[in-house]
């Protein structure tokens, strides 16, 4: 008989109008590193919630059995007693702590006296870094490291907590590629000690390359478990479980009209807005075509972002220089209304911190960068609001009862829906897209980039900047390469290849 | 034998769609406040709460806490606050007094020429207006949060008010400048001598009654607009009832008054300012970026929004209200004195939670403030009445404030 640590059986779970899990059942067995696939919004999250106790026992039907035993947790302590741990996609870490500080966060080493006992907090604290390979002081702050080292802080954090069973939200989906792959040894070195694993995550590569089985859920229920073991499990087949369909081009086949230049950017230089003399962008030299999708490619912290923002009405950085032709004519870009009164507009890689007012409905987020065209006699028309905003609805598939509703009870990919909607709607010439499918299902992503496609046949330049690679050469019709702030090639759809922009990308200055 | 079952399952059915489009957290409040009415209505000997006399001082003891109030909302919702109000308010008064009484010539005041009241009033509007300039330039040009700002405003404003009245108090001023705060419309009724109605106060009917169908004809033309767009609108059943019952409750009021004095001064100033306020809070682009601010300051920023130019003015609309709200309460009290308006800000500051706001920003409207204002001065004025201490009053109005904003939280939550 096999030896399951966990297994949840026809877990149904209701949200008022909602049926979130419907007779779910998934077996994990001791010691595998078991990964749950599925598009966002089938699920996935909910039922880890049920499984941690942040919905408690009652509030969902059918039965979690844990080590044998029935489960009835009322919160996420009763849980984490129990050895289960859940870390979830937003770090929940105390960025002014440090990190043996925030290791035993909640979970104290105290002395006979009641305080705490700092030296013993140390030397637990670096006991259990030494475990996930952290290289950093324990009294380091949790600010002055980065992500990849505060993911490892999390998996210390529980480790401290005995953790049989730990539970990762996404946890490479901020991590660059380096970090990534010391996270995937760190859980194959878990594995060999023991813990069971398991990893939500919408990277299929490393699910591949890591899972020993797959549960694919969708639309709320449990479709399949796939044995990856055997290694005859591959991308293709775990998307076709998840949308339900043979997704064997992800990408939409499109044939680009590209027309004259509209964009000319010439020699743009910006310095870190902290430190004047650092250069961040350096002397970047692009154009963009009526039609064309131009791809913008680079690692983390190359100055994609930082290039695109100082673009767009010097939104980052300081000491800007540079020219910007629109349609021939040099652009005024110094503040972001004149940036959008150019013609340019930039959707965030952040959609939650930067790009969305949450706490709005669907309909003022899509007027918001374009409310003066909605005033009439001085008032704005709330009626011409509802009836673009729901034309955007339609148009752009967002799935929500209404564009009355809540922006921050969509998922990823509608919401992201609802930012395309919006600068659209300032009927730009240049579109620049920062991540534009980060975070977002394969239904969703195929899409957006159906949008994309469609608002450069509509006689648009649009740039993309993204981290991943297949993109770019899925939809562009060229791409740069970015490295160091400096534009370090250029090839066009023909032309590129992964290991040609990967040589672009990780050039060094001097040494070209 | 078995249609009566279906029958009442089916009124059960139409009765739960008939409030599917019915905000109840909106309302919530708004019946929190009739309860409360009612609750004094009975409990107070002889019904003391309700007589026409008591209407009438209810609308002009608060009035100057609801202008407060009005633009206390619009700040919290940028995710500002302003300590400064009370304060700032006395500092108003003291110039009032000093542009329209003018008693203090020989401290060195006597180069400036003495103003009649209304152009003082506009004057003392301005200065307020200018202290608002300085606090916005603070907040929205040097980045200094706004609790700082008006925390040293709040000093420095009660400072100016002492300094500018020496000590002393300022009065009394003419008619016309008391009659803002004191006064009501056709007091004498001559309209009502006039078509033989010497009892019930004629103007203040046909003004309530100008109102009500003001009211009904925008709501109407309102829902048609939406339908016409077929935007999502309250159930019609739903609708018709709210109607009904905010009508019959504006022309009790009316009629109420019309037994006293007639219509305040006060209560035509605040219903301007409310309605004119609640449009440029919902459909004036500068009131949309007062939400957009609050709700996300990151995407209003990337969204081509002048985020300094929206705080600034935001403080410097909040100085001008502070500035009426001083005259206010400087005409009631026929005097400018330093103390006036000591505590304001806190009490503008519960109305607006109380009415719906949020702390962190992005949510609150004006109306629901005007709400939490009257629910915290129904709440005062009854237990005067009910000749509760002072003591009790303080407590019980904390108590009101925690569980009001309690419940806001946990029906969230619920949600």
């Amino acid at each position: 008989m096999t030896n399951y640590i966990l297994e949840m059986r026809s877990i149904t779970k209701r949200f008022p109008g909602v049926l979130a899990l419907d007779n779910v059942t998934m077996h994990v067995e001791r010691g595998e590193i078991h990964a749950i696939c599925g598009e966002n919004g089938a699920g996935k999250s909910t039922l880890m919630k049920v499984l941690s106790g942040v919905w408690p026992a009652g509030s969902y039907e059918g039965e979690i059995v844990y080590e044998g035993e029935v489960l009835s947790f009322k919160n996420i302590r009763e849980s984490e007693e129990k050895g289960i741990v859940i870390i979830h996609q937003e770090l929940a870490l105390s960025p002014y702590m440090s990190i043996a500080e925030n290791i035993f966060l909640g979970n104290e080493v105290k002395g006979r006296t009641g305080l705490i006992d700092w030296n013993e907090t140390d030397k637990e604290a670096a006991l259990l870094m030494a475990r996930v390979g952290l290289k950093e002081k324990p009294n380091t702050r949790i600010m002055d490291i980065g992500v990849g080292k505060q993911q490892l802080v999390e998996i210390a954090k529980a480790l401290s907590k005995r953790v049989k069973l730990l539970i990762l939200d996404e946890p490479t989906a901020a991590l660059n590629d380096e970090d990534s792959e010391h996270l995937l040894a760190l859980l194959r070195h878990l594995k060999q000690q023991g813990i069971t694993c398991i990893m939500i995550s919408h990277k299929l590569n490393e699910i591949a390359s890591i899972a020993d089985t797959t549960t694919i859920i969708r639309d709320g229920r449990t479709i399949e478990s796939l044995d990856m073991s055997d290694g005859n499990v591959d991308q293709e087949r775990i998307i076709k479980g998840m949308v339900g369909r043979d997704m064997t081009h992800r990408f939409p086949a499109h044939a680009s009209h590209i027309g004259e230049e509209i964009l000319r950017v010439e020699n743009w230089t910006a310095h870190h807005p902290n430190d004047h003399t650092r250069v961040v962008v350096d002397k970047v030299n692009i154009t963009a075509r009526k039609g064309e999708i131009v791809g913008l490619a680079g690692i983390m912290g190359a100055g994609r972002t930082e290039f695109a923002r100082s673009l767009f009405g010097h939104s980052w950085g300081t000491n800007i220089s540079g020219k910007v032709y629109i349609n021939g004519k040099e652009a005024n870009v110094g503040t972001i209304s004149n940036a959008i009164r150019s013609g340019l507009a930039y959707a965030t890689e952040d959609r939650k911190r930067f790009g969305l007012n949450l706490l709005e409905d669907v309909k003022r987020n899509i007027s918001l960068a374009s409310l003066q065209d909605f005033v009439k006699h001085g008032l704005v028309d709330d009626n011409e609001e509802y009836r673009i905003a729901s034309e955007y609805r339609t148009s752009m598939n967002i799935k929500s009862p209404s564009v009355l509703s809540i922006t921050g009870q969509l998922s990823g990919g509608n919401q992201q829906k609802v930012v395309l909607s919006k600068w659209i709607n300032v009927k730009p010439e240049v579109l620049i897209l920062d991540e534009p499918t980060r975070g977002i299902d394969v239904g969703a992503k195929y899409e957006i980039y159906q949008i994309i496609q469609r608002l450069a046949d509509e006689g648009k330049a649009i740039i993309v900047i993204s981290s991943e690679l297949p993109e770019l050469l899925g939809i562009c019709d060229r791409i740069y390469a970015i490295a160091e702030g400096r534009i370090t090639g250029e090839a066009t759809r023909e032309e590129a290849t992964p290991e040609l922009l990967m040589t672009y990308m990780t050039q060094e200055k001097g040494k070209h | 034998m078995s249609e009566p079952v279906v029958s009442e399952a089916a009124t059960q059915n139409k009765f739960r769609r008939a409030l599917k489009g019915v905000d109840l957290r909106q309302n919530g409040i708004f019946l929190a406040l009739i309860a409360l009415v009612v609750f004094f209505a009975v409990t107070t000997p002889n019904a003391a709460s309700i007589t026409p006399d008591n209407f009438s001082n209810l609308v002009v003891q608060n009035g100057y806490i609801l202008v407060l109030a009005i633009g206390m909302v619009m700040v919290i919702i940028a995710g500002h606050i302003d300590l400064s109000v009370g304060s700032l308010a006395a500092f108003i008064g003291a110039v009032a007094g000093i542009f329209v009484v003018r008693p203090l010539e020989q401290e060195g005041w006597g180069w400036l020429p003495q103003m009649p009241w209304w152009l003082g009033i506009i004057a003392a509007i301005g200065v307020g207006a200018l202290v608002g300039m300085w606090q916005g330039y603070w907040v929205a040009y040097i980045g200094i949060p706004a609790f700082i700002v008006t925390l040293a405003g709040m000093l420095l404003f009660r400072g100016m008010a002492l300094m500018t009245l020496q000590n002393t108090n300022i009065g009394p001023f003419d008619t016309g400048f008391r009659a803002i705060g004191n006064g009501f419309l056709d007091r004498d009724n001559a309209l009502g001598n006039a078509i033989g109605l010497p009892d019930l106060n004629a103007t203040a009917l046909v003004v309530t009654a100008v109102g009500i169908l003001a009211f009904l004809y925008t709501q109407f033309s309102t829902r048609r607009g939406r339908i016409k767009y077929q935007q999502p609108v309250e159930p019609r059943t739903w609708f018709f009832v709210k109607l009904a019952a905010l009508c019959a409750m504006m022309a009790y009021v009316g009629i109420q008054l019309s037994r006293a004095n007639g219509i305040p001064f006060t209560l035509i100033l605040l219903v301007i300012l409310i309605v004119a306020y609640s449009i440029v809070m919902k459909s004036t682009t500068w009131g949309r970026h007062i939400y957009a601010i609050g709700g996300n300051l990151n995407a209003a920023i990337l969204s081509g929004i002048n985020v300094r130019k929206v705080n600034f003015w935001l403080f410097v609309n909040m100085g001008s209200l502070a500035a009426l709200s001083g005259i206010l309460i400087t005409a009631r009290m026929n005097s400018a004195v330093p103390k006036a308006g000591d505590g304001f800000e806190l009490d503008a500051i519960s109305s607006v939670f109380i009415g719906g706001a949020a702390v962190t920003g992005g949510v609150g409207t004006v109306v629901g403030s005007m709400i939490g204002g009257m629910i915290q001065g129904v709440l005062a004025n009854g237990m005067n009445l009910l000749s509760v201490g002072i003591d009790k009053q303080m407590a019980i109005k904390g108590l009101i404030l925690l569980f009001a904003v309690a419940f806001d939280v946990w029906s969230k939550k619920r949600k």
